[in-house]
């Protein structure tokens, strides 16, 4: 699928990436493309390489095999001219404590090669992005940890960059911090492509536009979000009855497949995407006095989604599918 | 680019009450020395009238003042040098270096300034004291300059071999102290070329930081000296740089 790609148009192009640690290999042969102004959702449980391919990305760390481009630069044979083009936010926020927030977007300003006499307004400019327009002054040190990151967040951008890599951005964030960090990262798609990696499945649905997965080193999925949307769409209904039928009666309704009593109670009706049963259910139970009391259609969740494809082979991912059939 | 670095360190060092404490610790020590020196002056000073071609105070008070303190700064560098490497590792901003448009050597000689020119700053304050005897008599100029120019060169060693010390570990604690021990060691080297074996002994002294100084205190100008402090700082600089990309490099 990658190599669909027009190459020479990505802005990040990212060819069979390995790293190992000792013997412990961390990324294994990982290969994929990001376009301008897309937002790309980098999921994986723990310890899955994450960390590490967000590090070789912005230059931290040497591939152990494989190639980078950015913008059409390498980045081990002209990392200068690759490294302009990224800004990068890693897992903790790489903030000197004892400097105010001007002092060290000033300073970032500067490594960044920024002009002289553009620092002020591109310090201005990061700072009201992420809202830190009232704490200039401050310390950083003496900030609350969601301010921290967005210091961090700033710094990534303060040079304008093609490309923002966010490591883990809303760790340890409380949820009001964590949905202006979002929104903040929706903002930042709109002129810089962005990579964003997490294991919270809801931020991939909320901010991203397409979605990878990674798992112990490996690329296993990589899909647009609709495209993650419809693999969710399950084709389940919960029901639960006061004075159940049969299971015979509910098999005889027209699309139901089958059906598992997960209690007296309660019924789970698989059927036929093609064919919704929902109606003829409740009309069946008004009719038949089966004193329906709930009917819920069941989503797969993003985190079956998620164990399903992080934790099993790719036929039994496939599993609700082939039962649909 | 090297300089946007050496500032940044510098500010941060005057940003925490570390590097005036240290300025005021060893301006305090340096002056008491000082001070012992001119009494001791004062003392000989009938006794050197009478000797023909006595020494003058530029080797009386300025030499002795600047060897203690290169001895004090042994002691005070280490302290000065620790944090540069290992705490951005420890705390993680290392990666803001890494991921900005700056080669490794950059960021290891702007570090390596930056130290430098706050001990440029002490040394200034240090060389206020021998200034101020001119009030009362002459001093050798050359004499001075050339101890001046020792001590910077030590003291560019010292650091050097500290920034490489920071560079190997994520606890400033430990570089402060390897540090100390590896400069105290080669400080040490020549005393035992003494009693060993004059060929052996004449290669430990030959490396011993001091005896380089010692020659440059007596204004004594041989360039082999000068040139053994700047291989020395060169090395040290070098293997930090080693030291920094083996971190990003598959091992």
């Amino acid at each position: 699928m990658r190599y669909n790609y027009a190459p020479m148009n990505s802005l990040l192009q990212v060819e069979q990436l390995s790293r190992s640690f000792g013997a412990v290999t961390a990324v294994a042969d990982v290969s994929f493309t990001v376009e301008r102004g897309e937002i790309l959702g980098f999921l994986g449980p723990n310890g899955a390489g994450k960390s590490t391919t967000m590090k070789m990305l912005s230059g931290n760390l040497a591939p152990g095999a494989g190639q980078i481009l950015v913008d059409g630069f390498d980045l081990l044979d002209q990392p200068c001219q690759a490294k302009a083009c990224i800004g990068y936010l890693p897992e903790q926020p790489p903030v000197y404590r004892e400097l105010t927030v001007d002092e060290y977007l000033d300073y970032c300003a500067r490594l960044n090669r920024i002009e002289r006499a553009r620092i002020k307004d591109a310090v201005a400019m990061a700072k009201e992005r992420c809202g830190l327009t009232s704490v200039g002054r401050r310390l950083i040190g003496n900030l609350s940890k969601g301010y921290q990151q967005r210091v961090g967040i700033a710094q990534a951008i303060i040079h304008v960059p093609a490309l923002v890599i966010l490591d883990e951005p809303t760790v340890g964030l409380d949820p009001i911090q964590i949905r202006e960090i979002r929104a903040l990262i929706r903002e930042l798609g709109q002129e810089h492509s962005v990579i964003l990696s997490t294991h919270i499945l809801p931020e991939v649905q909320a901010v991203c536009d397409r979605v990878q997965i990674i798992d112990k080193g490996a690329l296993v999925y990589s899909d647009t979000i609709a495209g993650l949307d419809q693999r969710m769409q399950s084709s389940s209904i919960l029901l639960a009855m006061h004075k159940p039928p049969a299971e015979q009666v509910l098999l005889s309704i027209a699309g139901v497949l089958s059906v598992d009593a997960v209690s007296d109670e309660h019924y789970r009706i698989h059927f036929d995407p093609q064919c919704n049963p929902a109606q003829q259910l409740v009309e069946a139970s008004v009719s038949g006095n089966w004193c329906l009391y709930e009917l819920v259609p069941e989503r797969m969740s993003l985190e079956q989604v998620f164990v399903d494809i992080t934790c099993t082979d790719h036929a039994h991912a496939e599993e609700p599918k082939e039962l649909a059939e | 680019m090297i300089m946007i670095v050496a500032q940044r360190e510098l500010r941060s060092l005057f940003l925490s009450p570390l590097a005036w404490t240290i300025l005021a610790v060893v301006q305090a020590i340096l002056a008491y020395m000082f001070f012992s020196q001119i009494e001791f002056f004062m003392q000989i000073q009938p006794r050197l009238a009478g000797m023909q071609a006595a020494p003058g105070i530029t080797e009386i008070i300025v030499a002795p003042l600047f060897g203690n303190a290169a001895v004090v700064l042994l002691l005070i560098v280490p302290l000065l040098t620790m944090r540069l490497i290992s705490d951005e590792r420890r705390n993680q901003t290392l990666s803001l270096l890494f991921s900005a448009p700056l080669s490794m050597t950059e960021i290891v000689i702007g570090k390596f300034l930056g130290i430098t020119a706050f001990l440029s700053l002490m040394m200034l304050m240090i060389l206020l004291m021998p200034l101020s005897l001119l009030s009362g008599g002459t001093l050798d100029f050359g004499m001075l300059a050339s101890a001046c120019l020792g001590l910077l060169l030590l003291l560019s060693s010292f650091t050097a071999l500290g920034l490489y010390m920071s560079s190997l570990t994520a606890q400033p604690t430990i570089a402060a102290i390897s540090t100390f021990g590896a400069l105290l060691l080669l400080w040490i080297l020549d005393w035992g070329s003494g009693s060993a074996e004059a060929s052996g002994g004449g290669v430990m002294a030959y490396l011993s930081l001091v005896r380089h100084y010692e020659a440059l205190l007596k204004g004594a100008f041989n360039s082999a000296d000068i040139v053994y402090y700047l291989l020395f700082i060169a090395t040290f600089l070098i293997l930090s740089v080693r030291r920094l990309d083996a971190d990003r490099v598959q091992s």
